[in-house]
């Protein structure tokens, strides 16, 4: 394979974001994004078939040697996240189109998509590097492209979200730089792996405990992990669908994996095991899962309810990477796939409901699930992967949990896991019910601009793209052997195994 | 302060220099400090003088809003031009060295363009936002 496609991945969002937001055309803008992200999705699914089977491929920028040039080192687990970014992508801009129409206004679209594209760039580019201070960079590149996208949500509500996800968001980027400094300062590199090389040389330092601690609880906050989760349920809720849909499935995600290499790539596994992060992280897990689950139960409004569940989803990745086995890491991986198509369906279902009925609230949509059976039906598919039936899935990767906790003896995890999976079925069962069980109540008016009760019809797009979603939480939940062997040699090559 | 003679006339001679100022700090940056980044602060920040003392409406004149948009991004477009010319011409992305003859004269063309898409992109985004946040308010 030509190792210049790698560097495709960021170049083609990047020329294409600023031609888009020149355009006045809405349908242009539209077009181009499913183009860019489709491009995407199709070289991250060659790079992903060149490198599953452990290889590794090397990209220089600007020819530069590394360690003083920047490097794209891409392996297993590389390509899996840039396969989820560009997947994830492409299936939301084939949702954007009548979902973005209905919920901005038509002057805005086009700068709307060329944020899209920036912040898949960015995310692309998390994916790709090897370097630590590019790796912010591209961190700053999505996250201030998702501040905005966040802020064009339909109610004044979205601004205060953005608000205060650009603080706690730039908080957390800040911490990040500072450890990536003081890294920097006892290492004199940036490089992943030639700080990882030379680690012993400057393990004494002080320095670098501390700019560990900086760099995890900067992480944590942008991947919403258990206490810094705050900002999560708002920004997630208050966005438009669109951006709900591409930002749950993959924001967290890749953040997470920028934790995982931090913890296994840049430092020693050794080094933070003495420092008891493990520990720390599988009890925060573990307070994750039930804390998130009991709040996602507890709420009355469709998108808030799915924001709460994944910070109890994002739990179960923390827990299957504070485990340390092959087992749990594998399933932390598989998880960070199986729940951006799982969510991603969920959020694209409370989208095609907020377009028909013009409200996401469970108490004013009673009965509508009867009005949109086969919308209904595919959101019922992905809240059975959110439960963790088997055949879908969510199974897998709690099954897997499970094994690695019992493993290694941790029936902390083993309970928390059963909790969590009948708090699941709770706030599922109170979708289902509210949508479905519940006699039907009409629309107020006032809230349906047409007048109607609710519009008639899903568009086309919005319906396939919702589909797509519910089909791959049964593929992959039956066929787990692309997911799996992915997953694996990611785990193996971050255990160094 | 439309009428205060003494702003208007040293504006009127201070905004050029400053130019000249933004433009020697964007094409020595390959030689001494400075670069695209700072001289497209310096350079916006005469366009905010002008604004400052004869008034939105003039400065909307002088640079309407849709030249800043397309400033700000034709000067990314730019930058990743460099980088896929590069490309093109057989190296890796953003490498200089083969876009010329030579690797030096060739890095020197590079950081230029680049810095130049640079320079554009920062002086159109940091001109854009003090108009935004100036109409806000409607200053009489």
């Amino acid at each position: 394979m030509n190792e210049q496609l790698t560097i495709l991945l960021v170049v083609i969002p990047l020329i294409a974001a600023p031609i888009t937001a020149l355009f006045k055309n809405k349908d242009i803008a539209w077009a181009i994004t499913l183009l860019v992200s489709t491009a995407c999705f199709v070289l991250s699914v060659i790079i992903m078939l060149d490198v599953i089977d452990g290889k590794h491929v090397i990209y220089e920028l600007g020819g530069w040697r590394p360690p003083w040039g920047i490097e794209y080192k891409i392996d297993a687990l590389n390509a899996f996240i840039a396969l989820i970014v560009s997947g994830i992508a492409t299936i939301s801009s084939i949702y954007a189109k009548s979902s973005v129409e209905h919920e901005i206004d038509d002057s805005t679209i086009p700068l709307f998509y060329a944020a899209f594209q920036l912040c898949l760039l960015g995310l692309l580019g998390i994916a790709l590097t090897g370097d630590v201070f590019n790796l912010f960079v591209f961190l700053e590149i999505s996250s201030l492209s998702t501040y905005a996208l966040i802020s064009m949500g339909k109610h004044r509500k979205a601004l205060t979200a953005a608000f205060s996800y650009l603080i706690l968001g730039t908080v957390g980027a800040t911490f990040f730089l500072i450890g990536v400094g003081f890294l920097f300062a006892a290492s004199g590199s940036l490089n992943t792996a030639d700080i990882a090389q030379r680690f012993e040389t400057f393990a004494h330092m002080q320095l670098v405990e501390t700019a560990l601690i900086f760099m995890v609880l900067g992480i944590a906050l942008k991947a919403a992990v258990f206490p810094l989760h705050s900002w999560l349920p708002n920004a997630y809720s208050q966005a438009p669908s669109a951006v709900s849909v591409f930002l749950s499935a993959t924001a967290t995600k890749v953040s997470i994996y920028a934790l995982y290499r931090v913890l296994f790539d840049l430092y020693p596994v050794q080094y933070w095991v003495d420092m008891l992060m493990p520990q720390i992280l599988l009890s925060l897990g573990c307070v994750a899962v039930i804390y998130g689950s009991y709040r996602a139960w507890q709420q009355v409004e469709m998108k808030r309810l799915l924001a709460f569940s994944s910070v109890a989803q994002i739990g179960y990745m923390i827990i299957g990477l504070a485990l340390l086995n092959q087992n749990g890491l594998t399933a932390s991986i598989m998880h960070l796939f199986n729940h951006a198509v799982i969510k991603a369906t969920l959020f694209m279902g409370a989208g095609i409901l907020l377009y028909r009925a013009n409200t996401t609230d469970l108490g004013s949509l009673r009965g509508m699930g009867r009005d949109i059976p086969w919308s209904f039906a595919a959101m019922v598919i992905a809240g059975l992967s959110l439960i963790g039936v088997p055949g879908t899935v969510g199974f897998i990767t709690k099954w897997y949990l499970l094994e690695s906790a019992i493993e290694t003896g941790q029936w902390i995890v083993v309970v928390t896991i059963v909790i969590g999976s009948v708090l699941a079925i709770g706030y599922v069962w109170k979708i289902v019910e509210s949508l479905y069980f519940r006699s039907s109540r009409k629309v107020h008016i006032h809230a349906v601009e047409s007048g109607d009760d609710s519009v008639g019809k899903t568009p086309i797009g919005m319906a396939v793209a919702l589909w797509i979603g519910a089909g791959l939480c049964i593929f992959f939940g039956l066929n787990t052997d692309l997911s799996f062997d992915a997953a694996t040699t990611a785990a193996l090559s971050l255990l160094k195994q | 302060m439309n009428n205060d003679l003494v702003l208007r006339a040293a504006t009127k001679w201070l905004s050029p220099v400053i130019i000249l100022f933004a433009l020697y700090v964007q094409f020595h940056g390959d030689y001494s400090p400075g670069g695209g980044f700072q001289a497209g602060v310096i350079f916006s920040s005469a366009i905010l003088l002008y604004a400052l003392t004869y008034g939105m409406q003039a400065a909307l004149q002088l640079i309407p809003e849709w030249v800043l948009r397309l400033g700000a991004s034709l000067g990314v477009l730019l930058y990743a031009g460099v980088g896929v010319v590069a490309m093109l011409k057989g190296g890796n992305f953003l490498n200089y060295s083969v876009l010329a003859e030579e690797p030096v004269a060739g890095q020197h063309i590079g950081i230029i363009i680049i810095e130049l898409g640079v320079g554009l992109t920062v002086a159109s985004v940091m001109v854009l936002l003090f108009f935004t946040f100036a109409r806000r308010v409607a200053p009489e």
